[in-house]
């Protein structure tokens, strides 16, 4: 039998005349823009920061001398405060991702309503979840509100609807027969969830996860309103030990005067981006290694 | 009747749940429900001192007054500074945003071979994932001091709208071009078919078939790149500056609604101080606008996915 797409009605002989090729150009130019800035942000900014990448970046504290000043307190903070924030909102970010997608009955009114939340929080700007963890802590009852905890909170609220649309993604992405089956075989619908469909949507919901812990890293704003933006020489040794983070240290390193600062603000921000973009990259990998085509 | 019975007559579904199962089943769904109590969190943590605020200043002087110095004396509170500071770095964002975004989105739906798509949009997506601090930095360092002063020889203070809004514009590219991928992507192929046979070469399918026909996905995907540059705090606070500025004027700098909310916790006011509700008041009117947008964003996506 011959399907259309055999055919190959493509138009492809009907790309020569000018218009065409130029709109074609621009098309390739977008992309182009896209790359070719991502490229010189990357090299300025290793740029900016030659001459700190020492070890002094990752053994000494902040100082207000530029030469003295490294980033240890604002590197541990931002593993320790990551950490947190990845054990509060994975478990109850793929909770929540495995009822909306496998019990939830979407006729419900109170299942659309949380869809729904779901979609605006995902866009809700950082910095509100800034002024949210400020209020939880607040009736808490805690003075100090820049406290890895805190941080964490904020951190955590921030990522949880990534965390689920991810996850929801991943898991839609396991074909129904594979349900089917498990079922038919006599297992609950609890045991079909835990031995068949979360295990065969573990790559997908790793790799949505490590972009979205990705997020939490990279971010400042929320941590701001909480009072990050402090001196801080020591190691954060404790839930409730005060913190600052790479791009809080980054942020205040930038609005400083000195351009030795900046300095230290651009090898900071190469670590980052470091970090960062191997995330993205066993993110991507795990993705192209370990995602089945159904 | 038809004799052929249909899957979904069936539930392969238990009829009854055991205790324990229930359980779970529960918990899972309190899971999805403290989605819900973050959003009244969000409203609670906002109104409480918001509406101490809008008790000592009228809620009009508030949205209609067009001096914003709640620092000074005697202070004066008119959002509509940090409003159009917050329309100025948003509009510059758009003018980069939605060309080159739209663009790639283009080409790698109508264009690129899967393989060749599955290896550029990555690429793309990174620069999504950069932190919006270190996009700060490159917009003062880079941007504002090279390319704006040295480059082009414009007359730029330290700060500038459009430094900020310029860098805010390639942060946003990935928002608008992956859901404007995705939209297109979802144009049935016998669309585009139609068209080739009917003599149309390809930009002329792209442009006058498939982009109509996803129009409100790609709508919906600007619209969400509306709402991240509204709400988007680090490159603002870092190269617009912190002065309120109502001038027309985009070399200069000037104070967004997250910029001073950013500005505004630097600072030590007391719990409980006008100056300290300020800043709720402001956070408020955020959430409402970047919720209303929102809310257009997720109508036009629905409508698109019913449609195909």
């Amino acid at each position: 039998m011959t399907t259309a797409t055999n055919w190959s009605i493509e138009g492809k002989n009907h790309e020569r005349n000018f218009k065409s090729i130029m709109f074609l150009g621009l098309l390739w130019l977008s992309l182009f823009v896209a790359f070719l800035f991502l490229i010189i942000l990357l090299v300025t900014t290793a740029m900016n920061g030659m001459g700190r990448y020492d070890m002094r970046l990752f053994t000494d504290y902040n100082n207000t001398t530029p030469a003295d000043a490294g980033a240890r307190a604002a590197i541990l903070g931002s593993l320790f405060v990551v950490t947190v924030t990845a054990f509060m909102a994975i478990p109850i970010g793929i909770a929540a991702a495995v009822y909306l997608e496998e019990f939830a009955d979407r006729t419900k009114w109170y299942n659309k309503l949380i869809e729904l939340n779901i979609q605006n929080l995902a866009a809700v700007p950082a910095i509100l979840y800034g002024m949210l963890t400020l209020g939880i802590l607040t009736l808490l009852g805690l003075k100090n509100k820049n406290v890895v905890i805190g941080g964490s909170l904020a951190l955590a609220l921030l990522i949880l609807p990534v965390v689920i649309l991810t996850t929801r993604e991943a898991l839609r992405a396991v074909p129904q027969e594979i349900r089917d089956g498990s079922l038919a075989l006599g297992a609950t619908e609890v045991q079909t969830v835990t031995k068949q469909t979360l295990p065969a949507a573990i790559p997908g919901i790793a790799t949505g996860t490590i972009l979205a812990v990705s997020r939490a890293i990279g971010e400042a704003a929320p941590l701001l309103l909480l009072g990050a933006l402090v001196f801080i020489t020591y190691d954060p040794n404790g839930l409730f030990a005060g913190f600052t983070t790479m791009p809080i240290q980054i942020f205040s390193w930038t609005s400083a005067a000195q351009d030795e600062f900046k300095q230290l603000a651009a090898a900071t921000s190469m670590l980052l981006l470091v970090i960062l973009l191997s995330m993205n990259g066993v993110a991507i990998f795990i993705r192209n290694k370990f995602a089945k085509r159904w | 009747m038809s004799s052929s019975v249909k899957m979904e007559d069936f539930s392969l579904r238990s009829s009854s749940l055991r205790i324990g199962e229930r359980v779970i089943r529960g918990t899972l769904f309190a899971a999805s429900a403290f989605s819900v109590l973050i959003t009244i969190g969000i409203v609670w943590s906002l109104l409480a001192p918001a509406l101490e605020f809008f008790r000592q200043v009228p809620v009009m002087d508030f949205l209609t007054g067009t001096r914003w110095a709640p620092r000074f004396k005697p202070a004066s509170f008119g959002v509509v500074p940090l409003i159009v500071g917050t329309l100025w770095t948003t509009a510059i964002a758009l003018i980069v945003a939605v060309p080159f975004g739209l663009g790639s989105a283009m080409y790698l739906s109508e264009y690129a071979s899967d393989k060749t798509r599955r290896r550029l949009k990555p690429v793309v997506e990174l620069l999504a994932g950069i932190p919006t601090v270190v996009y700060g930095f490159f917009a003062i360092e880079f941007v504002t001091r090279v390319v704006l002063k040295d480059w082009m020889g414009l007359d730029v203070g330290t700060f500038s709208v459009l430094s900020a809004g310029l860098v805010m514009g390639v942060m946003i590219i990935p928002t608008v071009a992956s859901l404007s991928e995705d939209a297109l992507s979802a144009v049935p192929l016998a669309m585009r078919q139609g068209s080739f046979a009917l003599g149309a070469n390809k930009m002329q399918t792209t442009l006058r078939v498939v982009f109509p026909a996803a129009f409100s996905g790609i709508a919906a995907a600007v619209v969400l790149g509306i709402s991240r540059a509204v709400g988007e705090t680090m490159i603002v606070a870092l190269a617009a500056g912190n002065k309120p500025n109502i001038s027309s004027n985009p070399l200069e700098g000037a104070q967004t609604m997250t910029g001073f909310i950013a500005n505004a916790a630097l600072g030590d006011s007391r719990v409980g101080s006008l100056e300290y509700d300020t800043l709720f008041a402001v956070g408020l009117l955020l959430f409402m606008s970047t919720l209303i947008i929102n809310f257009i964003s997720i109508r036009l996506v629905r409508r698109y996915r019913e449609a195909y």
